[in-house]
């Protein structure tokens, strides 16, 4: 053992240096992960145009049907709905490319690097978040063409696509996490819908609770979703913010609680 | 290195997941600049020592060194000293093989000039100069596998893990993975191959070590697995089932050892030494004479089967079920693994 003590080893870096390699490493993950997001055709469509549809259809095709009282147009109360789930599904993808990359060997090749290994996970979550802020002013221009608009001021209306961007990156770390601990793409996705769907549909996302069924308004009125979609629509809209805004906030840092270590630790695991 | 270590020491290695023991006590020993292969089935435990040599698990016993650094306690620094390529793609398919390198070379920490820089350079080495420029999965296998391993070369390892690098590949482009294997090593990198291919490990590998459910069962060069595999090999099909029991009777005399039969199949087959035609010529005899009718009756060079069979009783091909559990109800004797080291 004694060949050990008197071995040279190669100075590591110090504590600062290693924490702007981590910035740097997650850096270059999200510029690789952005990259192949404007490569694939797929992609792309996954995120423009679908939620364009959505805000078009439910514009033009339901909206005529939904009556949301006299004060508000059907447009007005829409636009902060489809932008919550538009971030949801759009954070939906960081479940299914984490999978991939975990099935294919690509998070093990990373790992066998001398990157900062939170990296993968943290690059992964700026790319997709940055896709989801995209995804977002996109929805946002074409709700401008067929009639919203914000009537809240600059400040809040700014304030309600930062908290649209929170409830995506809080969704992302659910999806992390399932993307890591599944590990297969196609369980991932029947998964995602499983869950995904139901919170963001039966929310006050698209429709009035009020007109859903007793049973089914005890579960929307008390969930996550709406909190955030009830304080995105205040901030759009005007009309009390905090009570909504307060609930949103503690829910949302739970699921950074609870979700951020548990991805974390699947992804260690994950090896 | 001036000390004499091996760039590669494990030694009583265990890893357990949950109640499979993928190594049970492994020992190796690879010396700079020279390629070690590790031969065993799906399962046998090779790749989980590779994950662990690549600092990706740690491991529940034992001890494992590469570049004198030790996996667990100095993990940063093994990782800044090997490489590693082979089924895990590192490759991102829809970016081009430049930007792949580029990338990589990033990771690494290499300015943006000298990532640049490193990737043409690889690129050029490779072969992969005209392909730059385009998405990586337009690329052919063979190509892919080489950009792949350019890769794991960005950092200048000095010791190189490749995990079954020519698996799936056509015959033309596993050449031209031996050629530059063997270019590699004689610039003096030394590399640990994991692969199911005996001719492979034969081709390019100083010293082979068998492993299988988890331990090292034969270590030597090519030549000694080969001759431990009882030497060349007859086999034929008995298309009659009900005959072959006598079958194996009447050919038991002309082997070293017990003949092997697959009831399911009805391929028998049996090691004959070094007597070549002289035992194919009396099996034909003594297959007659007992009147067993054949099909494809045939002298064939030992393969990894043969090794294996004689080794360990089983064949190398072992499904692997989806959960990546192995199965073991067909494990046998293992009374030769003494033999090990």
């Amino acid at each position: 053992m004694t060949a050990i003590a008197e071995r040279t080893v190669p100075a590591g870096p110090g504590v600062r240096a290693r924490f702007g390699w981590a910035v740097a490493d997650t850096l270059t993950i999200t510029r690789r992960n952005l990259l192949v997001w404007m490569r694939v055709p797929a992609y792309l469509v996954f995120t423009v145009v679908q939620p364009v549809i959505f805000v078009l259809m439910f514009r033009y095709v339901f909206g005529g049907a939904i009556r949301v009282g006299s004060s508000v147009s059907y447009v007005d109360f829409l636009l902060p709905g489809i932008i919550a789930q538009t971030a949801a599904f759009a954070c939906f993808a960081t479940a299914i490319a984490l999978a991939v990359e975990l099935k294919k060997g690509v998070i093990d090749r990373l790992r066998s690097m001398p990157m900062a290994r939170s990296a993968v996970l943290g690059g992964r979550l700026l790319a997709d978040t940055l896709r989801m802020t995209v995804t977002i002013l996109i929805v946002l221009a074409v709700g401008y063409a067929v009639g919203f608009r914000f009537s809240n001021g600059t400040v809040a209306a700014i304030a309600m696509i930062a908290l649209a961007i929170l409830f995506g990156v809080a969704i992302a770390c659910i999806s992390a996490f399932t993307g890591l601990a599944i590990g297969d793409e196609e369980s991932v996705q029947a998964f995602g819908l499983i869950w995904i769907f139901p919170l963001t549909f039966l929310s006050s996302a698209f429709v009035p609770i009020a007109t859903m069924p007793g049973w089914l308004q005890a579960f929307a009125n008390n969930q996550p979703v709406t909190y955030t979609i009830n304080a995105m629509r205040a901030l759009a809209l005007g009309g009390p913010v905090a009570g909504n805004l307060w609930k949103s906030l503690v829910w949302l840092a739970a699921i950074f609680i609870v979700f951020v270590p548990l991805s974390v630790r699947a992804y260690k695991r994950a090896a | 290195m001036a000390d004499g270590r091996p760039a590669i020491l494990v030694e009583d290695l265990t890893k357990s997941f949950g109640n499979v023991h993928a190594l049970r006590g492994i020992d190796l020993s690879v010396p700079h600049g020279t390629i070690l292969g590790v031969l065993g089935p799906n399962g046998a435990g090779k790749t989980t020592a590779v994950r662990i040599l690549t600092t990706l698990l740690q491991p529940d016993g034992g001890r494992a060194e590469v570049e004198g650094y030790d996996v667990v306690r100095e993990a940063a620094a093994v990782r800044r000293s090997i490489g590693l390529s082979g089924q895990s793609a590192a490759i991102q398919e829809e970016l081009t093989g430049r930007e792949n390198l580029e990338i990589i070379g990033r990771l690494y920490h290499l300015r943006w000039a000298q990532a640049r820089s490193r990737a043409v350079e690889l690129l050029e080495q490779f072969g992969l100069m005209d392909a730059a420029d385009r998405a990586a999965k337009t690329y052919s296998g063979g190509m892919q596998r080489r950009l792949d391993l350019a890769a794991s070369l960005v950092g200048k390892p000095q010791v190189l893990f490749l995990d079954e690098p020519t698996t799936g590949l056509d015959p033309r482009s596993r050449l031209g993975m031996w050629d530059i294997i063997r270019t590699l090593v004689a610039r003096g990198t030394t590399i640990l191959l994991t692969t199911q291919y005996l001719d492979e490990a034969d081709e390019l590998a100083d010293e082979i070590v068998v492993i299988d459910h988890g331990l090292v069962i034969a270590a030597g060069t090519a030549e000694e697995l080969k001759g431990r595999a009882g030497g060349d090999v007859v086999e034929f099909t008995v298309p009659d089932r009900s005959r072959i029991p006598d079958a194996v009777k009447a050919i038991t005399p002309l082997g070293e050892g017990e003949p092997h039969a697959d009831l399911e199949t009805g391929l028998v087959s049996t090691g004959v030494g070094g007597r070549g035609s002289d035992a194919l010529v009396d099996a034909v005899r003594a297959l007659d004479a007992a009147g067993v009718v054949t099909r494809g009756l045939t002298l064939r060079r030992p393969s990894l089967d043969d090794v294996f069979l004689t080794l360990t009783g089983h064949a190398a091909e072992e499904e692997e079920q989806p959960n990546g559990r192995r199965r073991r109800s067909r494990r046998r004797d293992l009374d030769t693994r003494g033999a090990a080291s």
